[in-house]
């Protein structure tokens, strides 16, 4: 890929704005061209245009994305890829992937992050994470390996904790305030 | 307890009954008739967010297969907390919850073609449309109530990259219609902090080893990558403090011939102290001579920039002004242990204020561990196994400690007493043994220092000089083994345990460098009439300093051979016995897990030696710069071949403290040698800056007393003991006001917290009455008027409905209490 080749207009970098040092993808606006555009690109060459001055509206299915190294050990990734996309079911236009990775970069802002990961945690996506979705991350984030009544045990420490309203599962707000307050957030 | 009410749970999800029978507890709860909510049922308001745990309502959740719920089958008892369910498809049950501020910051980014998303649009919309509404009234910029959203930059909302992009030229539209003043302003705003930024990323891509450290937490996590971030640190340090005695101390004398000028020294009078023998060897040397010369510093080294003697300058006259060496080597000193401590305080900031705001020992343990324990930055496999298999650990660490805590509750009394003799006992023998340690150095150091033996093996030579650090090195080893033998005997809970061995560990390190240091002393000051005539012993040390000084140079050099030895005739055999054998000893030995605690116990001793050092040995500073920076890559590398991830990991944020609170200890302990060797010991006749002075501290009052008149008044108040004490008297009021500060904060932190839970509550109550007036509203008109057709009530953001809803509120909800 030439350093030369026009994949996207000036106005269309502009706009992204995306702040540089991701860990994995340096998502600086000028290497935008060639590294994420690479990235996204080799996921699935037919499909993925090397030129994007037109806008053109390609979607790479979820399969595709879960597949690449940077998310392939993260147990959430099904539900990262599926929270950046439109449709709620992991099409990733190259816009989303723009977005994911810089949501995911070591410059986004703490809120930012909070406010996606609790749509990541929230599995069944009624905007609370109740106990089985707690259940749900504790399983993947175990792979299974505790007793029924450890997990059991855990989610009600959990929401114990966290929990403020007293409904028993924990509002953005709730969850906000618990991340404000865990200190290894941020990675 | 709680498996009686996880029964009832999980048979309540199955079944998706409507929960009838806890209505009534429900609206006793929520305390009808609009009376406040302080009559909430006790345990709530304390201080302890005490979940109700009686209260075994749940409300019957949607089925998880589908994303989209369904809606929930219309019962004849209302379930009050139904209103709570948000939809995708069909009619949502409740537009106002979307219309809550706390929402909105929750928008999903949705296909504008789903019919599901017409209400979000639509109400993302009325968001546009009142701030374009704004627009068209031509009001200013700054009057306009600003929605945090519209404060930020448009790169941090939480919105696609088409809606950023609208959001940008809405914005830009906006800022047309302002005068040319505040145009100008407004992009020399937002050009500041585009080069801001840009500035912030080009120095952290400017720091050292950026990418090495990337790779290492990505295949090891975060808690090692604290380690070696650390290491990073403290080469850093050490380059400056070199640079500060470069500069101020050595730069001076190299420059003399060189700016033409001269340095002069007054011999002192006594003409017995001053002597300082040749210390280069005659005749025929033997090659040997040289290497050990140059592994203990004596020799042809003894008298180079290399240590103390060598600066026997009083004061360099350069053309223009007076250079005065001895108060430069002085007030160097101070300042740099003031840096690093300035320096270390500052990176330690951070991690210390979570730990005052969060003072309870088991706070949101499990949350964190759920929700942030997972590093999303693993690319490995191996990585990922590991980290998950040490999640599990820590999880089922948290519940064993649970079931210990309850333990010790309920101990009796018998059985405290046996543990508290025998802890008494166990910490006795801790103390012996630490007071064995320490004689067993005393001893080396003075056999090493009064061994007369010339004729013998170069090797024997050679152990004997490094016998002190040899036996520090092997106390330092044997007692942590020692110590986690022992700590399983007392009893303690885990964690517990494991900082109360490091404590240990770090006590027996550092300790033993004090001990070297007044044997050595002891040594020095011992004469063999009982009475030092110059104050120490002349004939044996005619330059004691520099006697410390290779002291030092000596520790630091067998530190940094130890460490070089240890991973290449230990670790690498042990990782080749573990990979291609197969046999018993593999299986016990197992994989080398970087044991972090040890390593950075290991770099904190070598830093307080380069602390206590460099007073007496100037270049020692940049020895050990160079010393980490090959430990750096010795370590990496034994990182990567060798070692399996610690299967109870650091957290990374604690972890920080905790290397930066060892490194003060390390640097307390440095200051108290320093201090008592500038103020109090007489410093050697013979070579040296200080050759005129009783004490190392005396030139700072003689220059003092040469000062004008009005600075040396000023100068004298300051060390006065009235200024002193008014400093003190002070300092602590200060003190006290920060730590009454403290406390307050921590009051309104809970005070907003049962706040919060309580603003939750009220929330709860409103929107479902609210709904509940919705409902018979709606049951009341759809019964008068069968005629009209059934209008959508729930529409997008028509306001409509809640404002028909509000106008009819208050005849329904006279009747509905």
């Amino acid at each position: 890929m030439g350093n030369k080749q026009t994949i996207f207009t000036e106005e269309q970098l502009d706009a992204y704005q995306v702040r540089y040092s991701n860990t994995f993808i340096a998502a600086k606006v000028n290497i935008l061209q060639s590294q994420l555009h690479g990235r996204y690109h080799e996921l699935a060459p037919h499909l993925v245009p090397m030129d994007y001055t037109n806008n053109p509206d390609v979607k790479l299915p979820l399969a595709l994305i879960i597949n690449m190294p940077e998310l392939k050990e993260n147990p959430f990734r099904n539900r990262i890829v599926e929270s950046f996309s439109e449709d709620g079911l992991g099409n990733i236009s190259f816009n989303d992937f723009v977005d994911m990775f810089s949501v995911l970069s070591e410059t986004a802002p703490r809120e930012l992050k909070a406010i996606y990961a609790f749509k990541i945690y929230d599995f069944n996506t009624d905007n609370f994470i109740c106990k089985e979705d707690l259940e749900k991350t504790l399983n993947k984030l175990t792979r299974e390996e505790l007793t029924p009544e450890e997990v059991n045990l855990v989610c009600e420490k959990a929401i114990e904790e966290a929990d403020m309203d007293g409904d028993n599962k924990l509002c953005f707000t709730d969850f906000e305030n618990m991340i404000s307050r865990a200190p290894d957030f941020l990675r | 307890m709680c498996v009686c009410v996880c029964v009832c749970v999980r048979a309540r999800v199955r079944g998706s009954q409507p929960a009838s029978q806890p209505e009534p507890a429900q609206a006793r709860r929520l305390v009808p008739g609009g009376a406040s909510l302080s009559e909430a049922p006790p345990g709530t308001l304390e201080g302890k967010r005490v979940r109700r745990r009686d209260d075994g309502h749940i409300p019957p959740l949607p089925p998880k297969k589908s994303r989209f719920p369904a809606r929930p089958q219309p019962s004849a008892h209302m379930d009050l907390d139904s209103v709570f369910y948000t939809h995708q498809h069909g009619l949502p049950s409740n537009p106002l919850l979307d219309q809550l501020p706390s929402y909105q910051s929750l928008l999903y980014r949705r296909k504008s073609s789903s019919a599901s998303s017409t209400k979000r649009r639509s109400s993302m919309r009325g968001r546009f449309g009142s701030t374009s509404s704004w627009r068209w009234k031509g009001e200013k910029l700054e009057e306009r109530p600003r929605s945090p959203q519209l404060n930020r930059p448009v790169h941090e909302l939480t919105l696609s990259i088409e809606e950023k992009r609208r959001n940008k030229e809405q914005r830009m539209e906006q800022d047309k219609d302002l005068s040319s003043w505040k145009q100008w302003r407004l992009n020399t705003h937002r050009h500041l902090k585009r080069l801001k930024e840009d500035g912030m990323e080009v120095l952290s891509a400017l720091q050292l080893w950026r990418g090495d450290i990337h790779v290492i937490e990505g295949m090891f996590g975060t808690g090692i990558l604290s380690y070696f971030s650390f290491l990073r640190f403290l080469v850093l340090l050490n380059f400056v403090i070199f640079l500060l005695m470069f500069g101020f101390v050595m730069l001076p004398i190299i420059a003399v011939p060189y700016a033409s000028g001269n340095s002069t020294f007054k011999v002192h009078d006594d003409a017995e102290c001053s002597d300082y023998p040749s210390t280069s060897r005659q005749g025929l040397v033997v090659f040997h001579q040289y290497i050990l010369d140059l592994l203990s510093g004596t020799g042809f080294l003894e008298k180079t920039y290399l240590f103390y003697g060598y600066y026997k300058v009083e004061a360099v006259h350069f053309p223009k002004f007076k250079y005065n060496l001895p108060l430069a080597y002085v007030l160097v000193t101070i300042a740099y242990l003031f840096l690093s401590l300035i320096w270390i305080v500052k990176r330690s900031a951070a991690g210390f204020k979570q730990n005052l705001i969060q003072d309870e020992d088991r706070f949101q343990s499990f949350c964190n561990k759920i929700f942030a324990g997972w590093d999303f930055c693993i690319t490995d496999e191996n990585a990922a196994r590991l980290k998950r298999s040490s999640l599990l650990y820590e999880l089922k660490t948290d519940l064993e400690e649970e079931r210990i805590k309850q333990k010790i509750a309920g101990r009796t009394r018998k059985e405290k007493c046996r543990i508290y003799l025998l802890r008494l006992v166990l910490n006795l023998f801790v103390v012996t043994v630490l007071a064995a340690c320490f004689y067993s150095i005393y001893k080396a150091t003075v056999l090493s220092q009064e061994s007369q033996l010339t004729d013998c093996n170069f090797i024997v030579k050679l152990i004997v000089e490094y016998l002190p650090s040899i036996v520090i090195t092997l106390a330092n080893f044997i007692t942590p083994l020692m110590f986690t033998l022992i700590i399983q005997f007392e009893d303690y809970s885990p964690a517990f345990e494991i900082r109360f061995t490091l404590m240990r560990c770090v006590f027996m390190r550092l300790a033993s460098i004090g001990v070297l240091l007044f044997s050595l002393w002891s040594q020095i000051a011992k004469c063999e009439d009982g009475n030092c005539s110059c104050g120490y012993n002349h004939k044996l040390y005619p330059c004691w300093e520099s006697r410390v000084g290779q002291e030092m140079y000596k520790l630091m050099i067998f530190d940094f051979i130890i460490i070089g030895a240890v991973t290449i005739f230990v670790e690498f055999p042990r990782k080749i016995i573990v990979t291609y054998c197969d046999c018993g000893l593999a299986k016990w030995l197992g994989q080398q897990e970087f044991a972090i605690p040890q390593n950075v116990l290991e770099i904190v001793y070598g830093q307080t030696i380069c602390w206590i050092g460099t007073f007496y040995c100037p270049l020692l500073p940049a020895i050990s710069t160079i010393k980490y920076f090959i430990v750096f890559y010795i370590k990496k590398m034994t990182l990567v071949n060798n070692c399996r991830p610690a299967t109870r990991p650091f957290r990374a944020s604690s972890s920080n403290f905790f290397f930066l609170g060892v490194l003060l200890i390390g640097l307390a302990l440095a200051c108290v040698p320093i201090i008592v060797s500038i103020a109090q010991i007489s410093c050697s006749k013979a070579c040296g800056p200080f050759v005129n002075y009783a004490t190392s501290w005396e030139v700072v009052p003689k220059t003092i007393s040469q000062l004008p008149e009005e600075l040396r008044s000023f100068l004298m108040a300051l060390s006065s003991e009235a200024f002193a004490i008014s400093l003190f008297v002070i300092t602590c009021l200060a003190m006290f006001y920060v730590i009454a500060l403290a406390g307050a904060h921590k009051a309104v932190v809970n005070q907003l917290r049962e706040q919060l839970a309580v603003e939750g509550r009220d929330k709860r109550f409103l929107i479902q009455k609210l709904v509940q007036a919705q409902r018979k509203t709606m049951r009341s008109l759809s019964s008068t008027t069968m005629q009209d057709r059934h209008r959508p009530l729930y529409h997008g953001a028509e306001n409509s409905s809640s404002e028909g809803l509000f106008t009819q509120l208050p005849p329904v909800s006279a009747s509905s209490v």
